[in-house]
């Protein structure tokens, strides 16, 4: 697939194509949807199969909703303070679609519907969107002094104020970036070192021996995107945090 | 619920004699983000940081070129912007804003 014509092709794992057959080519139905509905599909399942028992001592799948659900209240509450509770539900959804995408992609044959761009930019300005209208809603038009930060000088507004609206307005550029730089990143790097393998196993004899280190490599390369596929969720979870922490606390 | 508030208080004890409980503070004490301290990471979150301040500076200043028709000028006014938002960006990485605390 990847070797063929003895190139490394490491861009066409990022192609769309239509899922489910003729029904999703008329309404533009990719598989880059479709994953998305798995995802939301496993997280629903988790949480409702998961706590069915309600049981005091939790059995696995109850333990693993539950660590989910803990882990996002503590870094929720651990940011945005006591009143930050009420945007949980957001900033869970949040991490558990941006885990489940960035880990359901590292199956094979499965989508990454994280590393493309129009994706994360999507969440990105959905979580940018929010927290100015959170901002505006609880400090109306105080909120327009975040960007002159007070006790400055009043002749150095025409400087500050651009470059903070700018420095304001990059934020969902670097959250949406950094998330969709890592998936792509990684998963060229796995597709790069797999076509190493097909390309070297065939060098004749030598060529399996060979073969064996960057497949080596790409063992290593799957656990080590593993942690990034987490911690990128959990960047992403915990700077919706930072910046809903700004937009309550208005600093 | 006097047995649920009653057991959790034993697992708490029990952690804190195997030296599980980890200390409130901690998971989001360091840092704006909380990160791990590796030096890498810190140099590409950086590195984004100011890379998407020169993109949202320049994009914006080609927006308005483009309504107004005065293509450089604004566009080089906003891309310098840019980069110094982005400077300042990295500065909040490492000193977050704590002034005006209403």
């Amino acid at each position: 697939m990847a070797a063929e014509g003895k190139t490394i092709d490491a861009l066409s794992q990022f192609e769309l194509t239509h899922a489910l057959g003729p029904v999703g080519a008329a309404v533009n139905f990719t598989q880059s949807n479709a994953f998305m509905l798995i995802a939301a599909a496993v997280i629903v399942l988790l949480m409702t199969v998961g706590m069915a028992p309600r049981a005091i001592v939790p059995g696995r799948l109850q333990a693993a909703a539950e660590t989910f659900y803990e882990f996002v209240e503590n870094l929720v509450v651990g940011q945005v303070g006591h009143e930050g509770k009420r945007y949980f539900p957001f900033v869970f959804t949040l991490f558990m679609f941006v885990l489940l995408g960035n880990v359901i992609g590292l199956f094979p044959y499965a989508f990454t519907y994280t590393s493309h761009i129009a994706v994360t930019f999507g969440l990105a300005a959905i979580v940018f969107v929010l927290t100015t209208l959170v901002a505006l809603a609880l400090h109306g038009k105080k909120f327009f002094g975040y960007f002159f930060p007070e006790g400055a000088p009043l002749w150095l507004a025409p400087i500050i104020v651009p470059v903070e609206v700018v420095s304001y307005l990059s934020r969902p550029i670097s959250l949406s970036v950094r998330l969709f730089a890592n998936m792509v990143a990684g998963h060229v790097l796995l597709k790069v070192f797999a076509t190493f393998v097909v390309l070297l196993g065939g060098l004749g004899i030598v060529g399996p021996l060979v073969a064996t280190l960057p497949l080596a490599v790409n063992v290593l390369l799957i656990g080590f995107e593993l942690l990034v596929a987490f911690l990128q969720a959990y960047v992403f979870a915990i700077l919706t945090s930072i910046y809903l922490h700004d937009a309550v606390h208005l600093h | 619920m006097n047995g649920r508030d009653d057991f959790n208080e034993r697992l708490r004890k029990a952690r804190q004699r195997q030296g599980l409980e980890r200390s409130t503070r901690g998971a989001d004490g360091d840092g704006q983000g909380g990160l791990p301290p590796s030096a890498l990471r810190i140099g590409l979150r950086a590195g984004a940081e100011v890379v998407s301040a020169l993109i949202a500076g320049a994009g914006i200043g080609w927006l308005i070129d483009r309504l107004l028709g005065t293509f450089p000028w604004l566009f080089m006014l906003f891309f310098a912007i840019g980069g110094v938002a982005g400077v300042l960006n990295v500065y909040r990485l490492f000193n977050p804003r704590k002034g005006a605390r209403k």
